[in-house]
């Protein structure tokens, strides 16, 4: 099957009936590799202690915050440029499942926070941007349901993602140009990661296993978004049906 | 597996990963469900995708 195939909602559904079973499976098998490598192979950080073993949670659900906006960046262009039927259906179900990865990324992060640096909440830039991006995602989750029409709800959210967007490189970058409590990036910089092998190899792990969650939840979201506007064009198709035989 | 001193700040941020994921899988799970059953539900009283299958059984 082409990729232009599943811009069809029925070929798309019969492509997540085949997939979502391999991707969850995929998934389970990801998360008994990372979590054992995470807990009980990797070691404890000399100067954080068993502290570290927060990262593999915490770091995963940072990179699927953002990775998450970006999609719905992508999406927002496809349904603001090209008008792509599944478009705004995988920016709408991406938007839960960023806002829960950012909330995860916050409430991780506070719990690493306290023993490290003695606090559970500093401003800082990296950790304010952090929040901004949570707070916009829950202000396009609210934009989507306060709208009626799906079609109307997907252009208007389509636009605030890409105002959004200018937030990425502002978190990326958040711990370079400012001076900010937080570290800076130790995984994905110029000259390469400053994190030990024994300690990034079960990152990565936890990174993939998270990856593949993301993948699997929004494939079955995006089904229920497509079934979900199936029963509401069924729904208006009846009504429609019952008001003109009365008329009649 | 010896957690230290900061255990209770681990677990807790094990714990709500794992609430977190748990919620995300309910979500899509009952969600699938529901749409599943009112799309059968509106079959079932005739009523179809197609603007000429719109057939009430009462």
């Amino acid at each position: 099957m082409a990729l232009v195939d599943l811009a069809n909602p029925t070929r798309f559904l019969n492509f997540t009936e085949r997939a979502l079973p391999w991707l969850a499976a995929a998934t389970i098998f990801a998360f008994a590799i990372g979590i054992g490598q995470a807990l009980f192979v990797a070691p404890d950080d000399y100067q954080q202690g068993a502290t570290v073993k927060i990262m593999f949670i915490h770091v995963p659900s940072a990179w699927l915050g953002m990775f998450c906006w970006s999609l719905m960046s992508v999406a927002a262009l496809g349904t603001l440029v090209w008008r792509h039927p599944l478009a705004d259906v995988a920016a709408k179900t991406a938007a839960p499942i960023g806002a829960a990865f950012t909330f995860l990324c916050l409430f991780t992060g506070s719990m690493w926070g306290r023993p490290m640096w003695g606090t559970y909440w500093q401003w800082d830039a990296r950790l304010t941007s952090v929040l901004v991006m949570f707070i916009m995602y829950l202000g396009l989750i609210a934009l989507w349901r306060s709208v009626e029409d799906p079609a109307r709800a997907g252009r208007a959210a389509a636009i605030l993602t890409l105002v959004g967007a200018v937030n990425l490189p502002i978190i990326k970058f958040s711990v370079d140009w400012w001076n900010t409590l937080h570290q800076p990036a130790s995984v994905f910089r110029l000259g390469g990661p400053t994190i030990h092998p024994s300690i990034l190899a079960p990152l990565f792990a936890m990174a993939i296993a998270f990856t593949l969650l993301f993948l699997t939840l929004h494939l079955a979201a995006m089904r229920n978004e497509i079934l979900r506007r199936r029963v509401r064009g069924m729904l208006l198709l009846r009504a429609r049906a019952q008001e003109s035989r009365a008329g009649g | 597996m010896e957690l230290g001193p900061h255990a209770i700040f681990i677990v807790a941020a094990y714990g709500a990963a794992a609430v977190i994921v748990a919620s995300l899988i309910a979500w899509v799970v009952l969600d699938f469900r529901a749409q599943k059953r009112m799309l059968g539900d509106l079959e079932a009283h005739g009523v179809t995708r197609r603007s000429a299958g719109v057939k009430e059984h009462a």
